[in-house]
């Protein structure tokens, strides 16, 4: 089956603030970008890791909370049209014949760009493997991060851990599907939806799915097939369940992910850039953000922002060749105003 | 200086100087105490810097907040004697604490 393939003058790989800023900058000087994240929502770092915590070094903002910021960057960036694309994981790169870049990713989408953006900062958000004695050897077959298959689960005995609204959801969506639900938390306190959380209750309560307060410890199985887990109730008192299913919902970290083979230069982890316009060692790819590295780097949100507007120069002498680049102000030319809809 | 004593799990002792005001999680950084990377920087946003407080100093080094609490959440072992490190401030009151720091975080 021939994959429909999608054209474009920019991608930007990473959805974090200065991803979103990137979008900005970039349609200032008339270039369309479709934005690629793993995550099912924009805002990177500030919306995953501190949506509720008040950043205080944004110029011009005293105070913003990581939610605030990342909703006025998608306001800002409205007027361009982004297209973006969640859930979606930047796996592969290679460079075409005509010196355009084709990206694929985990879910199956091609881009074909003139110009690519690496705003990937800490890495790809991935779900945190508990340290359990083992658990390798029985991902894929008895232990998920995620349900991509309901099927996986079917007339299983299945155990979540996490309180969440991950552990939560999944709870309540296999207990139809799943021969036993057992979800499993440190204590009776969750960090969800009130909704799910009562809804769970009731199950519970109507002897549909088991709660149990309490942690795993260990996993036993053999040949990559989970039989049981053991741990330690909150009481103190070990236990014993057996399971064939386990899904751990205990947040995300970020991995630096498959851009480590991307054929890019690498500086322990990070993408050294030129601080002229942010370009790599591969003409046409653009890394800003936390994710580069120059003398004096400083990984914040602001030094981001500065880099995306420089990078943008330099994207529109690829993406616009022909064209001659006018310095122009915001606030008092026309062509951007009309471009922003102010005009 | 306060003094802060940590403990690995395979019994290596650490004591190092901590300045008041600062706190422990930056105390073990500074000092590269094994098994406390503290990847949030302090933010109460990681559990990384997960600990043990030492049964004789319950109590002393103040409660857990919600927030810690529900950090507590995406840590690993987690007992009745557990805190985030990065959530207790040095004082001088806590001159010789000790703590013990987990075999594993996540
Ligand atoms: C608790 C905390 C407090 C902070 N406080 C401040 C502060 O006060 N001031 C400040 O300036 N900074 C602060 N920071 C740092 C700030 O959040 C980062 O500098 C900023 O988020 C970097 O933005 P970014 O867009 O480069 O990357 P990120 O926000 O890390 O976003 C990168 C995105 O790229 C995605 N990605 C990566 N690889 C791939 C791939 N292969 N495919 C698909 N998607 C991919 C990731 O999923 C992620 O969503 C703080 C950070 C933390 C954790
Ligand atoms: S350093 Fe991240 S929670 Fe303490």
């Amino acid at each position: 089956m021939s994959k429909e393939i999608i054209t474009t003058d920019a991608v930007i790989v990473g959805a974090g603030p200065v991803g979103l800023f990137a979008i900005f900058q970039l349609g200032l000087v008339d270039i369309k970008c479709h934005v690629v994240d793993i995550l099912d929502r924009p805002g990177g770092q500030c919306a995953e890791l501190y949506p509720e915590k008040p950043i205080y070094d944004i110029p011009g903002y005293p105070e913003i909370t990581g939610q605030a910021l990342t909703d006025n960057l998608l306001a800002q960036a409205a007027p361009f049209a982004p297209v973006f694309h969640h859930g979606q994981m930047v796996e592969g790169l290679r460079r075409l014949d005509d010196g355009r870049f084709e990206l694929a990713t985990n879910g199956g989408l091609v881009f074909h760009t003139k110009v690519l953006v690496i705003a990937a900062g800490g890495g790809s958000f991935m779900p945190k493997r508990p340290p359990f004695r083992n658990i390798e050897s029985f991902e894929q077959s008895s232990v998920f991060y995620a349900v991509r298959r309901i099927e996986d689960f079917r007339e299983r005995n299945v155990v979540i851990a996490g309180g969440g609204d991950s552990a939560l959801d999944w709870t309540l969506n296999l207990e139809p599907v799943a021969s036993r639900v057992t979800l499993i938390h440190r204590r009776d306190k969750f960090r969800a939806a009130p909704d799910s959380v009562a809804k769970m209750q009731a199950l519970a309560k109507a002897g549909r799915i088991d709660f149990r307060m309490g942690q795993i410890m260990e996993l036993h199985g053999e040949d990559g097939r989970l039989r049981a887990l053991s741990g330690r109730g909150a009481d103190g008192a070990a236990f014993e369940l057996e399971a064939e299913r386990l899904l751990p919902f205990f947040g995300l970290t970020m991995k630096l992910g498959p851009l480590a083979e991307w054929g890019l230069n690498l500086n322990e982890n990070l993408i050294p850039v030129n601080t002229e316009n942010f370009e790599t060692s591969e003409a046409g790819i653009f890394s800003i953000g936390d994710i580069n590295t120059y003398p004096g780097k400083l990984k914040l949100i602001l030094s981001g922002f500065h880099e995306a507007a420089l990078m943008a120069q330099a994207a529109f002498r690829i993406v616009h060749p022909e064209e001659k680049m006018v310095f122009q102000y915001t606030t008092s030319s026309t062509k951007l105003k009309q471009k922003l809809g102010v005009g | 200086m306060p003094k802060i004593i940590f403990i690995e799990a395979n019994g290596t002792r650490h004591e190092v100087e901590g300045i008041t005001g600062q706190t422990v999680m930056e105390a073990a950084i500074k000092h590269d105490v094994p098994g406390i990377p503290g990847e949030c920087g302090g933010a109460c946003s990681c559990a990384t810097c997960h600990v043990y407080v030492d049964p004789d100093w319950a109590g002393k080094t103040g409660t857990t907040s919600e927030t810690e609490d529900d950090m507590l959440d995406f840590a690993f072992d987690v007992r009745t004697n557990s805190r985030l490190s990065c959530q207790i401030k040095i004082t001088d009151a806590l001159d010789g604490l000790v703590l013990r720091v987990p075999k594993e975080q996540f």
